[in-house]
């Protein structure tokens, strides 16, 4: 299906910059982070950054988001940032252990490279990792990040640092690790972090991953997680995107579970100029249980794409999917949903839902729930909504002397409920509630939670 | 019980496609291949106006540009456009103005098929048009359609007869640049229907085209076009079938429809093109064009198809709604079995206030098939206050068939309201018990179960085709649970 791809400036552009700091990456990274970086780059050349043929990105034009003289950001530089500001967006009653990611980089400040927690957790730098841990690394590092989109390669090319996390065996952390990625910068940058989750049998574990830009320059991410859950495991994964009208994020996620495992993915979009996100499951093991999640408020100019795939390799696995959005302003939308059932994958059950509320004849959604089914003993749906809200209903509150601003408010986070609720942890729920419902009040604006007000 | 099973696939899959007789006939057949010169050939036997030449040329030239499309879920294999004959016809002297007039191998071909030409031992009223290779052979009732205005027949006469009305429609739903496979047919095409409804006109009875391939090597290239005037109303059936043969065969034809203001077109097709044999040699490759305009206020279209057929299913029934408080509907059963492979849907554009839409696809997969559901519903800025409903359900009859659905939905204002839902799953063996119990044998059981199924769609199709469809619902998946 892929037609030749004409490599444009922006591809050369980024090919002549890996050429020439290839040897500053190789010399600073591990044999197998370098033997992913190389095939990221010969793949790279062959594919390009997705154009307006692929289907995949059909929604998302990528070409127009890399003409912005971002500079490459390859070097850690020290930046200043009140990290008070920071610690703001941190969950008070919640027991988290802190990660910064600035720029791409693993940031020190907070703790040496790489810590064992008394569980026997190990959090840090990626770079670090890969040297510390090569074993580890030769088995999982470019192992489930597929190669067929442009971007992943990309990453995959310039990778260089990020945040690790492994979890070993039978280990149960009640805690929450937070993981917050900073963008700070004197000039418009572009990134490409790189990140490992390792689960290992039987254990249990949770990150939050907090997003925020701090100055209100241009910023674009490319970043390329990959999370491997072995057999017997749970793992919840929260994402919350909070970033400004100038930033550009695309982040990728694999995800490769064992039998058995479980694992729950929530992604919040709450601000972003563009955002796309790709979550791209296998469920490589019988019994493993998915469940991916996601809501969407955006405004403004905002567009946010959110892209699943579910692959259902072996038998007696479930899947569930519930992505909804409200949409306000001149803010564009887009989801792209697919389930593969693979052949002999029996007893499948694959469940997928996007829904979304349309506020103003500006904005628009673009839903394309695909369902590929080779297996016949399975119970597969999906389904999708655009609507608006309910004239009854508000009618019905606003006779009862509830303002309509705020019976439209009570509907909207009725609609959000049923995603937030899925969050397991009490006071991250209640967290995110309220940074939620601030957001559908529109007082949380992009840089709130840093408390410098950009603009 | 899997015994068994196995026992009642094996005597269904076995099953004879009944239409696949070849009906041994005088022909006239162009030699091979496709070049301007063909082009002008068939312009030139048809006795074509200007116009049509410049329309045929026209899409020539914009095919040659072309590339065959591949964004389907199929495995095409390549297809040789220079291997196949663009016009066959059976052999006449002069058009049969009577009955007595068509070769009787001709009219026994499809007396078989049970189709009758014959207008005295008709007792239902339905008008036919029979289309065998690439020409009509005869139009029935068409003195008593006259009488109230209505002009139906083949396309070749109304081009001669009519050209105005076929220059100011022919191409202005589907223009000939618009696909691969529109503007191959937009040049070659032969023949076809063209029905034409004047203002405020109940069609009397139901208009029917039946087409035949018959003549080995050739490519059937038909073109309908249905115009509705305002307030006018036809309900028209399409039915097909083609011998067995070893090779696969080209079908690619082009249907249009015209609504004008409250004018309703109900469009019925029960497709049963030859699907090839059990190891997947052989069958038609269905390549089709349809789509209708609801140009006026308060229009409607309502397609209905059930495909039981071809070796190959490439088609998307569309409707256009232009019209303030127009309606499109789409009613579809796919049914695909063996190694049939089927991508097929709809469109749903919605552009006039108030428009509505709905779809409701049953896909049915066996054997080593592949079925796909592929439907966009739009809603354009303007199209206020719309609505759809989209329903695509996949029923899965053995583990080495596949079902998917890719279904797009864009929406572009704030007061629409766009509701899909997909489910796909197979006959819950809680179900085949629940009949066995009753005495109902597991056949019999997954015959009621998947008719059941099927019903929605059936309900929407004109009683007679209603009964075909079920037979041949049957006969394509008796006992295929395996």
């Amino acid at each position: 299906m892929q037609n030749e791809i004409v490599i444009s400036d922006i591809e050369r552009e980024f090919i002549d910059l890996y050429r020439e700091n290839r040897n500053m990456f190789e010399a600073k990274a591990s044999a197998q982070v370098n033997k992913v970086r190389k095939s990221g780059i010969r793949d790279f050349e062959r594919l390009g950054i997705p154009g307006k043929k692929n289907e995949d990105y059909k929604y998302t034009p990528l070409q127009p988001l890399f003409r912005n003289g971002y500079r490459k950001y390859l070097e850690p530089k020290k930046v200043e940032f009140n990290l008070a500001h920071v610690f703001r967006c941190d969950i008070p009653t919640l027991d988290t252990h802190l990660v910064l990611i600035v720029n791409g980089f693993f940031d020190k400040k907070n703790g040496e490279l790489l810590r064992e927690l008394p569980s026997g957790i190990i959090i840090g730098s990626l770079a670090a990792a890969s040297h510390e841990y090569p074993e580890l690394f030769e088995k999982h590092y470019g192992k489930y990040a597929s190669h067929q989109d442009g971007l992943v390669a990309l990453n995959s090319a310039f990778a260089q640092d990020g945040f690790f996390l492994y979890v070993p065996k039978g280990t149960i952390y009640k805690k929450f690790i937070q993981i917050v990625n900073l963008l700070v910068a004197k000039e418009d940058i572009m990134v490409q972090h790189r990140n490992l989750i390792i689960v290992d049998d039987n254990a249990q574990a949770g990150v939050i991953i907090c997003d925020h830009a701090l100055t209100p320059h241009s910023f674009l991410t490319n970043s390329v997680t990959e999370i491997y859950t072995a057999e017997n495991t749970f793992f919840d994964y929260v994402k919350v995107q909070n970033e400004h009208n100038n930033a550009v994020q695309f982040s990728h996620i694999f995800v490769n579970q064992e039998a058995n495992s479980n694992m729950t993915s929530n992604i919040l979009t709450l601000h972003g100029g563009v955002v796309r996100n790709n979550v791209n499951v296998l469920l490589n093991g019988e019994g493993a249980e998915n469940n991916s999640y996601g809501l969407y408020l955006v405004d403004q100019e905002q567009h946010v794409d959110n892209y699943t795939f579910i692959d259902h390799a072996r038998p007696n696995c479930i899947s569930n999917q519930l992505y909804k959005g409200v949409l306000d302003d001149s803010a564009t939308g887009a989801f792209n949903g697919r389930i593969l059932v693979r052949k002999d994958s029996q007893k499948t059950h694959a469940y997928q839902a996007n829904n979304n509320i349309l506020l103003t004849d500006e904005a628009k959604i673009n839903s394309k729930p695909q369902l590929e089914i080779y297996a016949d003993d399975v119970k597969c749906s999906h389904g999708a909504t655009v609507g608006q809200l309910d004239d009854e209903a508000l009618f019905y509150m606003r006779s009862r002397g509830i303002p309509e601003k705020e019976a439209r408010l009570i509907m909207m986070s009725a609609f959000t409920h049923e995603i937030i609720s899925n969050i397991k942890t009490d006071p991250l729920r209640t967290r995110i509630n309220e940074l939620v419902e601030k957001r559908l009040r529109g007082e949380l604006s992009a840089c709130d939670n840093c408390a410098v007000k950009c603009y | 019980m899997k015994n068994d099973q196995d026992k009642i696939l094996n005597e269904v899959t076995e099953n004879e496609y009944k239409y696949g007789f070849y009906t041994d006939i005088d022909i006239e057949i162009f030699p091979p291949g496709l070049n301007e010169d063909v082009v002008r050939a068939i312009s030139a036997k048809k006795e074509e106006p200007d116009f049509m030449l410049e329309f045929r040329l026209k899409a020539y030239r914009q095919w040659l540009k072309m590339e065959m499309p591949n964004w389907a879920h199929l495995k095409i294999p390549e297809i040789n456009y220079q291997k196949i004959s663009y016009y066959a016809a059976p052999k006449k002297n002069k058009g049969p103005g009577s009955l007595e007039e068509v070769d009787p191998e001709l009219r026994k071909t499809f007396e078989k098929l049970g189709i009758s030409l014959d207008e005295q031992k008709r007792l239902t009223g339905v008008a036919v048009d029979a289309i065998i290779d690439s020409v009509s052979v005869k139009t029935t009732f068409q003195e008593t359609l006259a009488e109230h205005g209505i002009i139906f027949g083949s396309m070749s006469e109304a081009i001669k007869e009519h050209p105005d009305l076929i220059e100011k429609h022919l191409g202005s739903v589907v223009p000939y640049s618009d696909n691969f496979f529109a503007a191959l047919n937009a040049a070659v095409f032969s023949d076809g229907s063209f029905c034409y409804i004047p203002k405020g006109v109940r069609s009397p009875m139901e208009l029917s085209t039946y087409f035949r391939i018959n003549a080995a090597n050739t490519g059937q290239f038909e073109r309908t076009l249905i115009v509705a005037e305002e307030g006018s109303y036809v309900s028209y059936l399409e039915g097909c079938t083609a011998p067995m043969r070893d090779e696969n065969q080209l079908h690619a034809a082009v249907v249009e429809i015209i609504v004008e203001k409250d004018a309703y077109v109900k469009y019925s097709t029960v497709q049963n093109w030859y699907p090839g044999d059990k190891n997947g040699k052989g069958g038609i490759f269905n390549f089709v064009t349809k789509r209708g305009i609801c140009r006026g206020e308060r229009s409607k279209i309502s397609w209905t198809q059930v495909e039981t057929g071809s070796a190959i299913t490439w088609k998307y029934p569309s409707c256009i709604l232009k019209g303030n408080n127009s309606v499109g509907e789409f009613y579809s059963v796919a049914v695909t079995n063996n190694h049939q492979q089927a991508d097929t849907g709809t469109k749903m554009i919605h552009i006039g206030k108030n428009t509505k839409s709905t779809i409701i696809s049953k896909g049915i997969s066996a054997g080593f098939s592949n079925n796909s559901y592929r439907g966009l519903v739009k809603m354009t800025k303007n199209a206020e206050n719309s609505r759809n409903f989209s329903q695509c359900d996949s029923l899965l009859l053995g583990d080495k068939c596949g079902a998917h659905t890719f279904p797009y939905i864009e929406v572009d204002n704030h007061n629409s309201i766009v509701e899909h839902e997909a489910t796909t799953s197979k006959i819950g063996e809680d179900q085949i018990f629940y009949c066995n119990q009753r005495g109902i044998s597991t056949e019999d059981a997954i015959g009621l179960i998947v008719n059941g199924y099927a019903k929605e769609v059936f309900n929407k199709l004109p009683m007679e085709f209603a009964v075909e469809a079920q037979k041949l619902l049957q006969i394509s998946l008796e006992g295929s649970v395996g």
